[in-house]
């Protein structure tokens, strides 16, 4: 049980870095608290991997402190750091049976042996893995193995975290939902610190209270589902969560608001005055395609756009338009009314983002 | 469906049988041949299984059996648990690993007879390195004369010739072990011996068992070296089955009873070879299974 907190952390795996493209992780701080369902979310090669081997120890950080509680831990083997780490892909000591396997973290520490047995029993019946107990851990399905990683992983109750490697990337996707809801359960039962690694946003966001995307060695937000969802801090942020991802319009900021094309877009004098400040040129507008307002009719505020395509998605429809030069979607409730052609469409001022160089315009009215 | 009636395909097997055929089948059978008769000269009779009978009942051969049997163990309990430490201790990687590697393999390159004539010069006692300093030390080491000095000397020579090969194969096999298996030993707190325990030493039952196999066959043919060390002697003492075999063929041309012999000899290989990867394979198989019936 401890909180973790990172601080000044980054990480090389070159020996004589230039550049920050050089490094798996910038620099960043960053805190774990103590009891939270974390997800880790971000796409392939982001440095989600090598940020979890450095918590657990597995990895020194070549800068700043992995701190525990208020103990800088940089030099302490896994062991002694007391963390548990489930890998993208099972683990498995093949000459034990499946018993053998979940009581093998406890009695590396020589736990005796009337408190290993309940213990096990215990984990075995969480992931059902109870009739397969004196099975020989060799001969189980890849979902079954993945299964006691992560039983060897929960059945330490002492640790001072859990860290998950998208370790449901074998497993069928029925299952899949079953043992996330698990891993849930889990840690609300034994109050655990979980980080819950994945590069998926639906994985993410039914295990995780608050999420940590990570694009390019950097955690650009860290926040609840809906943070994410509502106020992207970073254009990535708005391009991965959701889906279809954000709109975002290159735009220029002008005193009538934001010029896109020959089209002014009205947003509001404070964020029009910071966006006029700014020294950067890289200005963005960023709209959710469940935020754009598509109008039955010719309306004053409107935009008249061209319709490019409509998607059927069941419940709700994808409605693709030219927006001047640019390609926008917007998303229609089921039974609004379809356009034909032309369309009539407009931005809430609420839900309109500014990003000036990538990141967004946080203005206290808000 | 129509099927294609083509037997001319057989005879694109021919080549392949005939090289089998040559290879193995008709050298063996000469030997089949040989030992269910008496040759004399020119005339032959057929004598059935006397000469197996015989054979088996010599007591000269038994005891080369036996001696073959306690050399080919010793070498084996020697060998495969050095073989496996050198492997663990052997530097992973860089110019330190290359430099490791071709060392350990230097041995293996050494001829038989070579090896046996380097030996006998290094265990003699007024020139040899070995034998002089031994003799410096205040025992009177003598091959020629001390049966258990032989005997230690030809299982130290073997030591040193072929242990290279069970560290090479335990090395490839450590070497292919994948990294997250480490890894998750770490996390688990397991101790050195409990990664070797469970995750190296079951990684590589498979290396093991092939390299169990090639010693044990290579050590219970051995020739050349022991021959060329201590010629057998003292006494009979280092004679073992292949040397008794080529004193009966070709030194005594008695060749009814060494064809019969051959084959036992080949018959026991087989047969230890066989039990051998049996027991191994089996240690693998769920035991689970055959208890509960499968559950």
């Amino acid at each position: 049980m401890a909180e973790i907190r990172l601080r000044s952390l980054a990480h090389t795996y070159e020996t004589d870095p230039q550049s920050p493209q050089d490094y798996a992780i910038r620099e960043m701080e960053h805190v774990w608290h103590q009891g939270g369902a974390y997800a880790l979310l971000g796409p392939s090669g982001c440095g989600k991997s090598t940020m979890l081997n450095i918590i657990s120890g597995l990895l020194r950080p070549s800068d700043g402190d992995v701190i525990f509680d208020s103990r800088i831990v940089n030099d302490l083997s896994p062991q002694e750091r007391n963390i548990a780490q489930v890998f993208q892909f099972p683990v498995i000591y093949d000459t034990m049976t499946v018993f053998d396997n979940l009581a093998f973290p406890l009695r590396n520490v020589k736990k005796p042996e009337h408190m290993v047995m309940p213990r096990v029993h215990e984990v075995a019946d969480i992931l059902e893995l109870t009739h397969l107990l004196k099975r020989k851990a060799k001969n189980l399905t890849a979902d079954e193995k993945q299964k006691v990683s992560m039983g060897r992983g929960l059945v330490r109750d002492d640790v001072s975290a859990i860290l998950f490697d998208e370790p449901l990337t074998v497993i069928d996707p029925q299952l899949k939902w079953k043992l996330r809801r698990k891993l849930k359960q889990i840690h609300e039962q034994f109050n655990i610190t979980m980080i819950y690694v994945t590069h998926d946003q639906l994985e993410a966001s039914t295990f995780a209270e608050k999420i940590a995307v990570m694009y390019e060695g950097q955690i650009v937000q860290f926040g609840t589902p809906r943070e994410l969802f509502e106020k992207p801090a970073h254009t990535f942020v708005g391009f991965f969560i959701g889906s279809p991802g954000m709109n975002f319009l290159d735009v220029e900021a002008t005193e009538q608001g934001m010029q896109f094309g020959d089209i002014t877009i009205p947003v509001s004098q404070k964020r029009l005055k910071v966006a006029r400040e700014a020294t950067s040129d890289n200005l963005k507008l960023g709209i959710r395609p469940e935020f754009i307002h598509v109008w039955d009719d010719r309306n004053s505020e409107a935009f008249e756009v061209t319709v490019k395509d409509m998607e059927d998605l069941g419940t709700y429809r994808i409605m693709t338009f030219w927006f001047g030069d640019a390609l926008m979607k917007a998303r229609l409730h089921e039974d609004q009314r379809i356009p034909q052609k032309k369309a009539w469409i407009s931005f809430p001022e609420q839900w309109l983002n500014v990003y000036i160089d990538e990141f967004r315009v946080e203005v206290d009215d808000e | 469906m129509n099927k294609v009636e083509n037997n001319k395909a057989w005879f694109l097997v021919l080549p392949m049988l005939l090289l089998v055929a040559f290879s193995a089948i008709i050298p063996l059978m000469t030997v089949v041949n040989y030992s269910v008769q008496d040759i004399l000269g020119r005339s032959a009779f057929f004598v059935g299984s006397e000469w197996f009978v015989q054979t088996l009942n010599d007591s000269r051969l038994q005891s080369a059996l036996m001696r073959q049997f306690a050399f080919s163990f010793t070498i084996l309990a020697i060998q495969v648990p050095l073989g496996i430490a050198i492997a663990l201790l052997m530097p992973k990687k860089g110019w330190q690993a290359s430099a490791v590697l071709i060392l350990i393999t230097l041995p293996l390159l050494v001829p038989w007879n070579v090896v046996g004539s380097m030996w006998q010069i290094f265990t003699r006692g007024d020139i040899g390195l070995m034998g002089y300093g031994i003799r410096q030390l205040g025992y009177p080491y003598n091959i020629t004369r001390n049966a258990s000095d032989a005997w230690i000397t030809i299982i130290i020579m073997d030591v040193w010739h072929w242990t290279p090969l069970i560290a090479l194969l335990c090395y490839s096999g450590l070497r292919a072990i994948p990294e997250a298996y480490y890894q998750a030993a770490q996390i688990d707190r397991a101790s050195k011996w409990a990664v070797f325990r469970y995750i190296q030493l079951p990684k590589l039952t498979n290396v093991l068992v092939i390299g169990v196999l090639l010693r044990f066959m290579h050590s219970f043919m051995i020739y050349a070296e022991p021959f060329v060390l201590t010629g057998g002697g003292p006494g009979s003492s280092t004679t073992f089955l292949s040397q008794t075999l080529a004193t009966m063929a070709i030194g005594q041309q008695d060749l009814g009873p060494s064809a019969a012999f051959s084959i036992i000899y080949f018959l026991i290989i087989l047969a230890v070879s066989y039990v051998f990867y049996v027991t191994i394979m089996n240690m693998q198989k769920d035991k689970a299974d055959n208890i509960s019936g499968g559950a």
